[in-house]
């Protein structure tokens, strides 16, 4: 108990020996879970933006077809089952009975028609899905049509998707707006209700346990797959930007749990006997060294090459987590650790003996004659920036022509976008990291394609990526898809169309008291007060 | 009178108009673009300029101008790009604590330093002198948020007296809502103190000089009803106007402290909206900060008359 708390009660002895019973046996503040989140949620809707935050609201309010374990398999939520038919041109899938969105209404396959039909216009797979696709039909109010002009094998995997706006089900109306509109109602089925009236953005968002849910009677709980039982009435996301003091509330208890605290801060956190640190999800977030590959010095495939002897993954990752090795990953390739796609293919450059001088061998030999080249990043978002203190570093140290240019984030967005040369306020670098969900496969992997114009900003051309990326997507079973990922790599450790610099655990605090949290992100089904 | 306050409160308009239009030229040159912060890593360039179209930033300067002002004209300052919540909606949630905030502070910042601005100059050359003194100095040497980290440190973490961090609103009740603004307006008063301090006793000391103050100390008049009822009143046009000047500095001071103490107010808002590009917000945020600003400056200006009956407008 908090000593201003005792203070307080032993002020009002007499008014509480007068409570009922019952109010003192179930005190509120323990059906009530405080958590300061990532990020602040500015937008409410998880299509229009490929926020995390935003997708984590959306994961409290709405539900989905499917759920993804963690194994990466889909598995029902919202769905009681699908036929496959047509040699896996019609797939229908049936919706469970009974399920409502937090207004009354009872979910319909139009809802999920509308939905899935926004969704496809945003997400990346979605829109791969769409090409895929001749017709998607309601088929009564239990059954989702999917015609396909060809068998898509990853349709369920696509249904299931985890990141990068996930097929959230909304009501037909909501779902009806403009992809690149905002909605302007926040009504879901899933296990919380939005609480607007509560909403303060920079603040506080509110959500109250949906006592209408039902969760899918099948599987077990892991990612966003199995029953989503929740043991809280209310969730309350408190955003507060300073580290400090959100550790300080964590430890006096003013907060149950503290998303992503920094490196720093987990060192103090560590040494309360009430908080527990662990890594928030089992797969590391992936850091990479993009490459401009439009304009010199990087548009010379020989110089991008030329950079792997200088790469310490360790270093890069010591930067971003501190020195303890179990906190992060070297030898990384181009998908996640861990996960079924991770090979070593070709990463001999990456994995042999580190020299800056060796590196300015292959500099030379790839005939840099000291072209200007401008490092961009971000000081306000952690990762990102200590990886670019790192490289520009780096960068000085081989010889190059470098200008650091540092900015905050929303800066560092904008500047990213040119695709002039240096010299017109172009760049040639910059670093950043993507979730393990971003690199389980290459469905969603943006810095692994290599579609030029259209691609992430670096704008590679390597049509044998997206050669490879087709024949992934029409693999037929986990042995094929495999060997696709192995020639991935072999091409991409050729092209560079980045440098994997390593992979970090995001490491997540919370009150001793909470238990059976769901590895992944954050999660609020499944966690409860012991 | 009456004339010169609507002359004062007319004189405002084109203050606000300029106010306006720098801020909004300043918005449009400034690097940022909210819609590729709104569309993510792995939008398209086409993504992107659809998102912008939609929100109307790929309109000529004078055009965006135009509708801005002409909504103003309208009583509506916008709708956030981001939370697509109306400004004056964003606005009115915000306002609240950092009003409690500014007042508390304000109140706790006169109350103390006053007294102790009167105290060191009568005690001048004293060690209650130097003492004051020194904690000038120190109030303006230390950061707000080191003065923060302390307060929450020691009488939060370390003593559990008070809670670290948010806000209660005053509605809930007084003792809810003292409790959360009593560390941050000792943090952000800190400046503040030994400001209105040392202005108070450098002015009290050149009103002890005068000859009136030795007329009603040769004429019996106590020390307490000297200090305060002579020599004070003569001395509070120059206090008065620090502390009217020391409103911008709370304003600029709001914004640390309501971060070092997750006090979801105006400061946090206005800092979060830059870092986004939220022009809408940033817009309504400074036009209001702006007509505050210019408000206190009238208010200032009338309380003179309260203290100096010469002083007539």
């Amino acid at each position: 108990m908090l000593r201003r708390n005792l203070l307080m009660a032993g002020a009002g002895m007499g008014a509480v020996a007068a409570l009922p019973r019952f109010a003192i046996a179930q005190p509120a503040a323990a059906r009530v879970l405080k958590m300061v989140p990532q990020a602040n949620l500015t937008s409410l809707d998880p299509i229009w933006t490929t926020a995390n935050i935003t997708r984590n609201h959306g994961y409290m309010v709405y539900d989905m077809l499917y759920g993804m374990d963690d194994q990466f398999r889909p598995q029902p939520q919202m769905a009681e089952g699908h036929v496959v038919e047509e040699g896996g041109r019609r797939v229908a899938i049936t919706l469970r009975s009974g399920l409502k969105f937090h207004d009354g209404e009872a979910v319909r396959a139009a809802d999920c028609v509308a939905s899935l039909a926004r969704w496809m216009k945003r997400s990346p797979i979605g829109q791969k899905l769409e090409t895929f696709v001749d017709a998607l039909e309601a088929d009564g109010d239990r059954r989702i049509v999917f015609r396909l002009k060809q068998p898509f094998p990853l349709l369920l995997s696509a249904l299931a998707q985890v990141s990068n706006s996930p097929p959230f089900i909304m009501p037909e109306r909501i779902a009806r707006t403009d992809p690149f509109q905002q909605i302007r109602e926040v009504v879901g089925s899933g296990p919380f209700r939005f609480v607007p009236g509560e909403f303060n953005s920079g603040s506080r968002v509110v959500y109250e346990r949906n006592p209408e849910y039902s969760p899918t009677p099948v599987g077990t709980r892991s990612l966003t797959a199995g029953p989503k039982v929740v043991h809280f009435d209310r969730v309350e996301w408190h955003i507060i930007v300073d580290a400090s003091t959100a550790a300080a509330a964590l430890q006096t208890g003013e907060i149950d749990w503290y998303e992503q605290p920094p490196p720093e801060i987990q060192m103090l956190l560590t040494r309360n006997r009430n908080v527990v640190v662990e890594a928030i999800d089992p797969l590391p977030l992936v850091g990479i060294m993009r490459l401009n590959h439009l304009h010199p010095p990087f548009n010379n495939k020989k110089l991008r090459q030329a950079l792997f002897p200088a790469i310490s993954q360790a270093d890069f990752m010591s930067a971003v987590v501190g020195p303890d090795p179990s906190l992060y990953f070297d030898k990384v390739g181009v998908f996640t650790p861990g996960t079924p796609l991770a090979n070593d293919a070709a990463l001999e450059p990456l994995t042999g003996p580190r020299s800056i001088d060796r590196a300015k061998e292959l500099m030379r030999a790839a005939g840099y004659a000291n072209e200007p080249m401008r490092l961009i990043g971000p000081t306000d978002i952690l990762a990102p920036a200590a990886m670019t203190q790192v490289g520009a570093d780096l960068v000085r140290r081989l010889g190059f022509n470098a200008d650091i240019v540092l900015s905050d984030w929303g800066t560092t967005v904008t500047r990213r976008a040119s695709r002039e040369p240096v010299d017109k306020g172009g760049w040639s670098m910059l670093f950043t990291s993507f979730s393990s969900f971003d690199f389980v496969d290459p469905a969603a992997h943006f810095p692994l394609r290599g579609n030029g114009a259209g691609a992430w900003p670096g704008w590679p051309t390597i049509p044998k990526l997206e050669e490879l990326r087709d024949a992934w997507f029409l693999a037929p079973d986990l042995a094929a898809q495999q060997r696709i990922a192995r020639e991935i790599q072999e091409v991409a450790m050729d092209e560079v169309p980045y440098i994997p610099v390593g992979a970090y655990l995001s490491m997540t605090a919370q009150r001793r008291d909470l238990a059976d949290r769901v590895k992944g992100f954050a999660l609020f089904w499944g966690i409860r007060r012991t | 009178m009456f004339a010169y306050v609507v002359r004062r409160v007319l004189a405002t308009i084109p203050v606000m108009a300029v106010v306006a239009l720098f801020v909004f030229s300043l918005l449009y040159i400034s690097p940022g673009d909210p819609a590729a912060v709104i569309a993510g890593d792995q939008a398209t360039p086409a993504d992107v300029e659809r998102i912008r179209a939609s929100l109307g930033l790929d309109r000529p300067y004078l055009v965006r101008f135009g509708a801005w002002v002409w909504d103003i004209l309208r009583g509506d300052l916008g709708t956030s790009i981001f939370t697509n919540l109306p400004v004056a909606t964003m606005i009115a949630q915000r306002i609240e604590p950092t009003l409690s905030l500014m007042v508390v502070t304000l109140l706790l910042a006169i109350s103390v330093a006053v007294p102790m601005g009167v105290v060191a100059a009568w005690k001048q050359g004293t060690l209650i002198d130097r003492a004051v003194m020194a904690f000038a100095v120190l109030g303006f040497s230390v950061p707000v948020f080191v003065v923060g980290y302390l307060l929450a440190y020691f009488f939060a973490l370390e003593w559990d007296l008070l809670p670290v961090q948010g806000y209660t609103p005053f509605a809930r009740g007084f003792w809810p809502w003292l409790e959360n603004l009593i560390l941050p307006a000792i943090a952000l008063g800190s400046v503040y103190i030994a400001l209105i301090a040392r202005i108070t006793r450098a002015t009290m000391l050149e009103v002890l000089q005068q000859d009136y103050i030795r007329t009603a100390k040769a004429k019996g008049v106590g020390q307490s009803g000297m200090l305060f009822l002579h020599a004070l009143k003569n001395a509070a046009v120059p206090i008065v106007t620090v502390i009217g000047i020391g409103i911008a500095l709370l304003i600029g001071g709001a914004v640390v402290t309501e971060s070092v103490f997750a006090i979801p107010g105006l400061g946090r808002l206005t800092v979060d909206a830059i870092l986004r590009r939220d022009y809408p917000v940033i817009q309504g945020v400074v036009l209001l900060f702006s007509f505050v600003y210019v408000l206190v400056n009238l208010a200032i200006d009338l309380v003179y008359t309260l203290f100096d009956p010469r002083i007539r407008y």
